[in-house]
């Protein structure tokens, strides 16, 4: 175990090395890629991740029978019921559960089955999770735990099944909060979340689960947590986002391209902590920078970036940053297309933006 | 019915049992076994037979008297009679109004398949018995609140169709304006709370209302619902302390459909006999699938709860559909099991053959009043497609009072 960790982090971090879009070229000598949907990437790194570590545990609400997003099918058949269970509907529980699994030394794989449905377990997160090492001293801590949970928007989700509570968890020192925008993404970033000695919240988009289809390494590869990627370099303005709202980003990119704007468009990946250096030294370059995100904008994750930027960069701002998020409304059912971060509301934003 | 080695069959494969426990009978197993096996699923013509009645048929007002299925089982209670007063005309009106919600919710299922209905949503069809019955027993100025299988209660607490069907495919003419959706139904003039999303959240809410109405001191009650899978929920025991300490006048009523989304009763709860697991407050099991021994229940625990603070009323019901939409309902339970409820225990057959045997209205009576039902609800659809979606100002309404806080993202 310790040993494929430290050969999957050499590999991620000769990837980030390279600065190519993700490790790619070096998986190429590897194995064998395979068009893979997201849902499939995750549940190939689950079997990865239990495969690999006799310690590791997957359970949560309906997950034994593969769960609502069948992210954990086959995962009980092949390791047991009693490494791959079901729950009562208790998310405190089993937060609480999962804390404690993994403050034994043991790695706790817990899915909460919507990211709506986290706050029950929030207490639990916050205060026991996030500041276990801090306040024992690290005599214990709680670093194998990795709780998995869908978020974000699906078109037709409502009030409970489509929020984006990233930010709440981002203004808690100990924890670690990973998004991924793709199934290659998605793998590596979830091996090495439920490796990374730290507490982790992992959200997946779950518009992504089958719509986003992608090459994926059949093989254990692991990407740089807290590492940002420039997915499409640009010279006139900076984007940064995460998980599904990346490509509905990097179609405003596409048409601004025609407007003939060159948009550098960033990858977060790791929300906190983040990669300031990447997007600083991208915006220093472009003297410009817009933010989006599907949850709403007052208080977004959205709100540090620029003010971090303002600090960092303030010279070198040729616009004041913009930010295209989610409205300040409850997550709305009717309205959704209104609510929306679109590809347009981006669009314009990069034009009064880049001709501010 | 089904032969009880069909239902074992299934159970064993729902239970899948841990190689340990399969050289011993496991208890939970076999307590579901047990379950399935009691009185609650004889047929129903032994049970009618046996009802002792007293009442002239054509009299609609005429007070009769009928034992329901099976008897009520307490826990640190006196339980109430199996001999439940009923009248023809409410017969009757049991068998149109559960009528009228199984038809909604299938037309419902219809909508949602053709994508009219977005979101969320979750079918009643099955539990009807629990809706209807409880309105038997008190008035509108009693509270409910439940969860997010709240159709039929909406309907029960006088809801129309139109408001229903309208709410679910996001129209203005919703009840919440269309902007609650299936999860989100409301009525405040009729004291129902709604319609909640998250799992077990709305309990401590119901306990809160009847914290009001022991202030209000108007000997009003709250009925605060919730399922097998939110029994589980920590929420649930926090306010059942609350609500034991200071008397507060709540029934707790946990709808038993045994299975909380894909997860079976018993692979989930420890002691699934939930009527118990108050601990200190009194609990009383009812079978959730006869609509007389739900209104017997309801009224004896709005009595006993004025007096004597909160009650536990687990219903033994079934949801006949999936968890919610995306659930067909199969993958965690045999297709026996479903129709074998159906054909055994259905709260709407139930009330039909008590009628039949009873002699209160012919065969085509009813068969006619299902037609006229199955009218209604179609009218209501053609209505609530017509109906437009809610103004677009709406989507920044009712966030804060007068709008505060979004004015710079309102067109």
């Amino acid at each position: 175990m310790a040993m494929t960790m430290r050969k999957g982090l050499a590999r991620g971090i000769a990837a980030a090395r390279r600065r190519i879009s993700n490790s790619r070229e070096v998986e190429k000598e590897r194995s064998e890629v395979k068009p893979t949907n997201l849902f499939s990437a995750i549940n190939q790194a689950l079997h990865i991740a239990l495969e690999t570590d006799p310690r590791a545990y997957v359970f949560g609400e309906d997950v034994r029978f593969g769960g609502v997003f069948r992210c954990t099918t086959g995962l009980a058949d092949r390791f047991g019921k009693a490494r791959v269970f079901n729950t009562p509907l208790c998310e405190q529980g089993i937060a609480g559960f999962a804390i404690g699994l993994a403050a034994m030394g043991n790695r706790a794989i817990a899915e909460i089955q919507f990211a709506d449905y986290i706050y029950p377990a929030f207490d639990q997160i916050v205060n026991e999770a996030a500041k276990y090492r801090y306040r024992s001293g690290n005599q214990f801590n709680c670093g194998g735990l990795t709780i998995r949970t869908p978020y974000g928007a699906v078109g037709h989700g409502g009030h409970y099944h489509s929020q984006s509570p990233e930010a709440f968890f981002c203004h808690v020192p100990g924890l670690k909060v990973v998004i991924p925008r793709s199934p290659r993404q998605a793998k590596g970033l979830l091996l090495s979340s439920i490796r990374d000695p730290n507490p982790v919240v992992f959200f997946e988009p779950k518009w992504l689960y089958r719509l986003a289809v992608e090459d994926v390494p059949e093989h254990d590869y692991m990407l740089p947590l807290s590492e940002a990627e420039v997915i499409r370099p640009g010279s006139d303005i900076t984007l940064v986002g995460w998980g599904a709202q990346l490509s509905i980003m990097e179609q405003a990119c596409e048409n601004a391209s025609k407007d003939g704007i060159s948009c550098e468009l960033i990858d977060l990946r790791t929300l906190i902590p983040w990669d300031k250096e990447t997007v600083e030294a991208s915006v220093k370059k472009t003297g410009r920078l817009l933010i989006s995100h599907e949850a709403p904008l007052t208080g977004g994750f959205g709100a540090e970036i620029s003010a971090a930027i303002a600090e960092h960069c303030f010279l070198r701002l040729e616009a004041p940053v913009a930010r295209i998020c989610g409205l300040d409304t409850p997550f709305p059912l009717v309205y959704e297309p209104f609510y929306m971060p679109t590809k347009n509301k981006i669009l314009d934003a990069i034009k009064a933006t880049v001709n501010y | 019915m089904p032969s009880l080695s069909k239902i074992c069959s299934s159970f064993c494969f729902l239970s899948l049992l841990p190689r340990s426990r399969s050289r011993a009978p496991n208890p939970q197993a076999m307590a579901a076994l047990r379950r399935f096996s009691s009185p609650a699923i004889l047929p129903l013509r032994r049970f009618a037979a046996s009802c002792p009645f007293s009442a002239t048929a054509g009299d609609d007002q005429a007070v009769m008297t009928v034992e329901t299925s099976v008897p009520f089982t307490g826990h640190r209670i006196d339980t109430p009679s199996r001999s439940v007063e009923t009248t023809p005309k409410e017969l009757l009106s049991f068998f149109r109004e559960m009528s009228l919600m199984r038809r909604m919710e299938i037309a419902a299922d219809s909508l949602y398949k053709a994508k009219l209905i977005r979101g969320f949503c979750h079918l009643y069809d099955g539990q009807e018995a629990v809706a209807v019955g409880m309105e038997a027993a008190i008035t509108k100025k009693d509270a409910i609140i439940t969860a997010y299988r709240d159709h039929c209660i909406f309907l029960g607490r006088g809801g129309k169709l139109i408001e229903a069907f309208s709410e679910l495919m996001g129209r203005r003419a919703g009840c919440s304006k269309g902007k609650g959706g299936s999860m989100h139904f409301y009525r405040r003039e009729a004291e129902f709370y709604g319609g909640h999303g998250i799992v077990g959240a709305q309990i401590p809410l119901g306990c809160g209302i009847a914290l009001g109405q022991k202030y209000s001191k108007e000997e009003t009650v709250t009925f605060t619902m919730y399922g097998d899978g939110a029994a589980n929920q920590g929420q649930l025991f926090e306010a059942l302390n609350m609500s034991a300490l200071w008397d507060l006048p709540v029934i707790l009523v946990c709808e038993n459909n045994h299975y909380g989304m894909g997860t079976a009763e018993w692979r989930a709860a420890k002691s699934p006999a939930y009527y118990k697991r108050g601990d200190y407050v009194p609990g009383l099991k009812v079978d959730g699938m006869d609509a007389l021994a739900v209104k017997q229940a309801c009224k004896f625990a709005k009595e006993h709860v004025l007096k004597n603070g909160p009650m536990i009323l687990e219903m033994d019901t079934y949801r006949y559909h999936g968890h919610s939409m995306s659930d067909p309902g199969s993958s965690y339970r045999t297709r026996d099991e479903i129709s074998g409820i159906r054909q055994e225990r259905d709260p709407i057959e139930r009330i039909r053959k008590l009628i039949l045997s009873h002699e209160i209205s012919t065969a085509n009576e009813l068969k006619d009043i299902e037609k006229e039902v199955r009218k209604e609800v179609d009218a209501a659809i053609a209505q609530a497609k017509e109906c437009p979606m809610p103004d677009s100002s709406e989507l920044f309404a009712n966030i804060y009072v007068k709008g505060l806080g979004v004015k710079d993202q309102a067109p």
